[in-house]
C-alpha cells in the first residue's frame, strides 16, 4: 500500500493531531497518512462493535455543476448520475475507451444540477483531468476541491449516536446512500451515510481547516461509547471482510468492471453514449474472460497480493487482497481466477512461500453487517 | 546454569543462552514495529539451522517477515502455542511469545551478538 514517489508527500490538515495520537503514517496514493494508532486488530474490532473516526482528507472531491451536469457525468461515467434523486449517491466507475477501469468513485447528487464525485487519493488528479476533459462542450463546469476539502468519516454501529447531537442534519431520515447539507459541531458540512467498512456510518466533508474541530468534536462526543482513531490498516481490513474493491488491487486499467463483478454499475442502455460503451458493449456480450472471486484459506498460510492461484492443471489465477480477517479469525482473500473456478465451494491452491495451501471460492461478501 | 543474559542481532531477534541451548524470539522492537502478528510459520523439529539463513515466518495483518537464524544448530523445540496464539509475539516477546530452540553447533557465535546496550542504540538509531 506504500508508494515510493519522489514527490514529496502531501499532509492533510490532520497531520498533527495524529503525530500527537502516535499514529504510524506512512506514503499512500501520495499522502502522509496514518496507517494505525493503537493497532489494527483494535481499530478494526471498534468499527465492528462500536466506532471508529477515519481522516479520509486524501480522497479527491470534485464539484460538477451546470445545467448539464447530469447529462456531461452520463457521458464521463458509467453509470447514469441522471437517475439519482437529489440528496442521493451511487456507486460509479470511470472507464477508458477500452473499458479499462480509470477510478472507481461514488457520485453525490447535491441539487438538480450539482453533483459531487468522489474518486481515489491517488487517482484525483487523473481523473479531475479526464473529467475537465469530457466535460467539454457540455454546459458543465467541473470544480476540483480535493486540496480545500478535508473528510472526515465516522463508521460503526454508534456512529449515528454519536454524530446526531453534534449535527443539524436529521440522521433517522438519511438513508444509506444518501447526503445532506447542514453544520457538524457548528460547521458547515456536507454529511453522507456512505463509507468503506461494511457498517452503517457517516462521511463528513469540510473545507480544509475544520477538519480539526470536527475531529475533536467527534472524539469527544465518542469517547465514552467506545469510538477511537483508526488508521488505513483497518480501513483496509474492514472493506475487505465486506468485499469492497480497492483501486490498485483489484481494479485498475487492465481491469474491466464485468471481471471485477461491477458490471451491474455500468449502464450499457442508458440514454446517449458514454466512454467505452462500445468496448463495454463487447465485454459484456462475450462474457469476462476472468471474475473476480472471494477465498476463504482453509489450509495454513494467509495468501496476500500478488500470490499465485492454481488448479490441478497448474497457475489459473492472482490474488488480489489478502489478509487476516480479524472478525472471521481466518484468512481471507480476494482473487482473479478463470471463470469455471467461480462457482462458491471451488477447492483451489494459493502458492505461499512455495507450498499450496488450499483455499475455498466463496460468496462475497466475507463479512454482511446485521440491520 | 542460570540462563544468560539475551543477546540481539540486526535483524531483531533475541538469543538466551541456556547449557548449550539457545531461545529465539523476536524482540519488542520488531514486534511493535510489525503491529499485531496473526501467523507464525516455525520449523520443525531436528532441522539443521545455518546462521542468517530464513527459519521461519511472522506475519502481521499488514506485512510478511522472515525470520533469521540468529546462530546455527538443530532446532530441539518450537513454540507451538504461537499457532493458536500468535498475538503472544507481541504481548510477551521475551517469555511466552518466543519461537524456537536451538542446539548449539557453535556456542561463540552468541558472544559476538550484540549486547542489550549496543541493540538498544541500534533501535533508537531506526
Amino acid at each position: 500500500m506504500t508508494d515510493q514517489d519522489a514527490q514529496p508527500l502531501r499532509e492533510t490538515a490532520l497531520v498533527d493531531l495524529h503525530e500527537s495520537l502516535h499514529a504510524r503514517l506512512i506514503g499512500f496514493g501520495g499522502w502522509l497518512m496514518p496507517v494505525q494508532y493503537t493497532g489494527i486488530l483494535q481499530e478494526h474490532q471498534a468499527v465492528r462493535e462500536r466506532a471508529g473516526l477515519f481522516d479520509l482528507s486524501h480522497m479527491g472531491e470534485l464539484f460538477v455543476d451546470g445545467p448539464d451536469a447530469g447529462d456531461a457525468l452520463a457521458s464521463a461515467l458509467v453509470s447514469d448520475p441522471r437517475a439519482l434523486a437529489i440528496g442521493r449517491a451511487q456507486y460509479s466507475m470511470i472507464c477508458a475507451e477500452d473499458g479499462g477501469i480509470i477510478d472507481d468513485l461514488i457520485v453525490y447528487r447535491l441539487a438538480e444540477d450539482r453533483f459531487l464525485v468522489v474518486a481515489n487519493a491517488s487517482n484525483a488528479s487523473v481523473v479531475s483531468d479526464a473529467l475537465a476533459d469530457r466535460l467539454a462542450g457540455w454546459n458543465a463546469v467541473l470544480d476540483d476541491r480535493s486540496m480545500v476539502t478535508s473528510l472526515v468519516a465516522i463508521q460503526g454501529p454508534v456512529a449515528a449516536s454519536i454524530l446526531q447531537p453534534l449535527t443539524s442534519v436529521d440522521l433517522s431520515g438519511l438513508r444509506y446512500y444518501a447526503i445532506g447539507e447542514g453544520t457538524v459541531a457548528g460547521v458547515a458540512a456536507l454529511v453522507a451515510r456512505t463509507g468503506y467498512t461494511g457498517e452503517d456510518g457517516f462521511e463528513v466533508f469540510v473545507d480544509w481547516d475544520r477538519a480539526t474541530g470536527i475531529w475533536s468534536a467527534l472524539s469527544a462526543a465518542g469517547a465514552d461509547a467506545g469510538l477511537i482513531p483508526c488508521g488505513l490498516g483497518a480501513r483496509d481490513t474492514l472493506r475487505l471482510e465486506a468485499g469492497m474493491p480497492l483501486y490498485g488491487n483489484e481494479l485498475d486499467r487492465a481491469t474491466n468492471p464485468f471481471e471485477a463483478g461491477l458490471g451491474r454499475v455500468v449502464k450499457l442502455d442508458k440514454p446517449g453514449t458514454f466512454v467505452g460503451r462500445d468496448a463495454l458493449m463487447r465485454i459484456a456480450s462475450r462474457g469476462p474472460a476472468r471474475r473476480l472471486v472471494g477465498l476463504v484459506v482453509t489450509g495454513r498460510g494467509i495468501a496476500r497480493h500478488g500470490y499465485v492461484v492454481r488448479d490441478e492443471e497448474g497457475p489459473t489465477g492472482i490474488i488480489t487482497s489478502g489478509t487476516h480477517s480479524p472478525t472471521l479469525g481466518r484468512p481471507i482473500a480476494m482473487a482473479f481466477v478463470h471463470p469455471k473456478h467461480a462457482e462458491p465451494g471451488t477447492i483451489l491452491a494459493v502458492d505461499v512461500r512455495d507450498q499450496p495451501v488450499a483455499a475455498e471460492v466463496t460468496q462475497l461478501p466475507f463479512y454482511r453487517r446485521a440491520r | 546454569m542460570a540462563p544468560s543474559e539475551r543477546r540481539y542481532t540486526r535483524d531483531h531477534e533475541w538469543v538466551q543462552l541456556d547449557g548449550d541451548v539457545a531461545t529465539v524470539g523476536i524482540t519488542a522492537y520488531a514486534a511493535d514495529q510489525l503491529g499485531d502478528v496473526v501467523f507464525v510459520e516455525l520449523p520443525s523439529i531436528g532441522r539443521s539451522l545455518e546462521q542468517h539463513a530464513t527459519f521461519g515466518v511472522v506475519e502481521s495483518v499488514k506485512a510478511v517477515s522472515d525470520l533469521f537464524a540468529p546462530v546455527s544448530g538443530e532446532v530441539v523445540e518450537a513454540n507451538a502455542a504461537l499457532a493458536g496464539e500468535p498475538e503472544l509475539a507481541n504481548g510477551d516477546p521475551y517469555g511466552a511469545g518466543w519461537m524456537i530452540r536451538v542446539r548449539l553447533t557453535d556456542a561463540s557465535q552468541v558472544d559476538a551478538l550484540l549486547d542489550e546496550a549496543a541493540y538498544e542504540a541500534l533501535t533508537r538509531a531506526g
